[in-house]
């Protein structure tokens, strides 16, 4: 029938409209394993950090440039273990989608993603070389945040609270300066596991 | 029932036209590589469409150079736009 027809011809727009605009492969697991890889990175640093200190000054840190050191090859580390896993399960995704995993799309999503992330990280890094170890932690959130929300356009709908999430994170730790380490284990860690569930649940089924 | 069906366009009642359109309303351009694995559909078929939406004038391209390999971006004139929010408009009256 005539109007069946035109049925179709409706989801076959909205499909293509979608497909063509969005990245709609990233997957669940690799933001979960991301969280608990952020979590153990949280616990390593909270070790390097908070080692040999008193009662009287905790939350209150002083870095040499060992402890500096070894902080940021635990960051390395942990992005590159999250990378990696996500990489792998995006690649896995995209084969169920039968879509590119290196095409127009990833490449405008990777871009948006990375202006104000990268912008961030080298902020954090002078900020570190400087000094002022507490404001790195509210600031990674704040970044990580703004590069979700602009990425979010992109991809997936759930990256943009995700985001706005951890802006509002990252503004909490900036104010309650001192607990940077736990709201950014909650951040990095407790919310990534959250949405990679969500996530996971909703559109690899 | 009459009047509706008019503002139906013929140019968009082939699947493979219909979905150039609707890619192309989405993105600011798109190359013809792109628009081939989007759509699955061969090279012939889609240059054929491609050639007749640009008769309408609905479609517009460049040809730009990336690596020196010639790239063709094609993307959606304004008349092709308010070609085919009319389509859209009167599959949306018709179904109600």
């Amino acid at each position: 029938m005539e109007k069946e027809k035109y049925l179709q011809d409706l989801e076959e727009i909205k499909d293509i409209m979608n497909r063509s605009s969005r990245f709609i492969s990233l997957s669940g697991l690799s933001g979960i394993f991301a969280g608990i890889f952020a979590l153990g990175g949280a616990y390593a640093a909270y070790r390097t950090i908070y080692v040999n200190q008193d009662y009287l000054s905790y939350s209150r840190t002083l870095l040499d440039s060992d402890s500096l050191f070894k902080l940021l090859l635990i960051a390395v580390a942990t992005i590159a273990l999250s990378v990696i896993t996500g990489i792998y399960f995006t690649t896995r995704e995209t084969k169920r989608n039968n879509q590119k995993i290196w095409d127009y799309q990833t490449k405008r999503l990777l871009i948006n993603f990375a202006i104000p992330l990268v912008s961030g990280g080298l902020l954090c890094l002078i900020l570190l070389i400087r000094g002022y170890v507490g404001l790195v932690a509210p600031l990674t959130l704040v970044f990580y945040g703004l590069s979700l929300v602009n990425a979010s356009k992109y991809t997936l709908n759930e990256i943009r609270s995700l985001g706005i999430a951890e802006i509002v994170l990252g503004l909490l730790a900036a104010y309650f300066i001192g607990f940077g380490l736990l709201f950014w284990s909650v951040g990095f860690g407790v919310l990534h596991i959250v949405y990679g569930i969500l996530m996971h649940m909703r559109y690899s089924k | 029932m009459k009047e509706l069906l008019k503002d139906l366009n013929k140019a968009f009642e082939n699947r493979v036209r219909l979905g150039i359109m609707s890619a192309l309303m989405v993105n600011d351009h798109l190359d013809f590589n792109t628009l081939k694995n989007l759509l699955g559909v061969t090279d012939g078929n889609l240059a054929s469409h491609l050639r007749s939406l640009e008769k309408s004038e609905y479609i517009t391209y460049t040809k730009v150079f990336l690596d020196r390999k010639p790239n063709t971006r094609y993307s959606a004139t304004s008349k092709g736009r308010e070609a085919f929010t009319k389509h859209i408009k009167a599959i949306e009256q018709l179904l109600k």
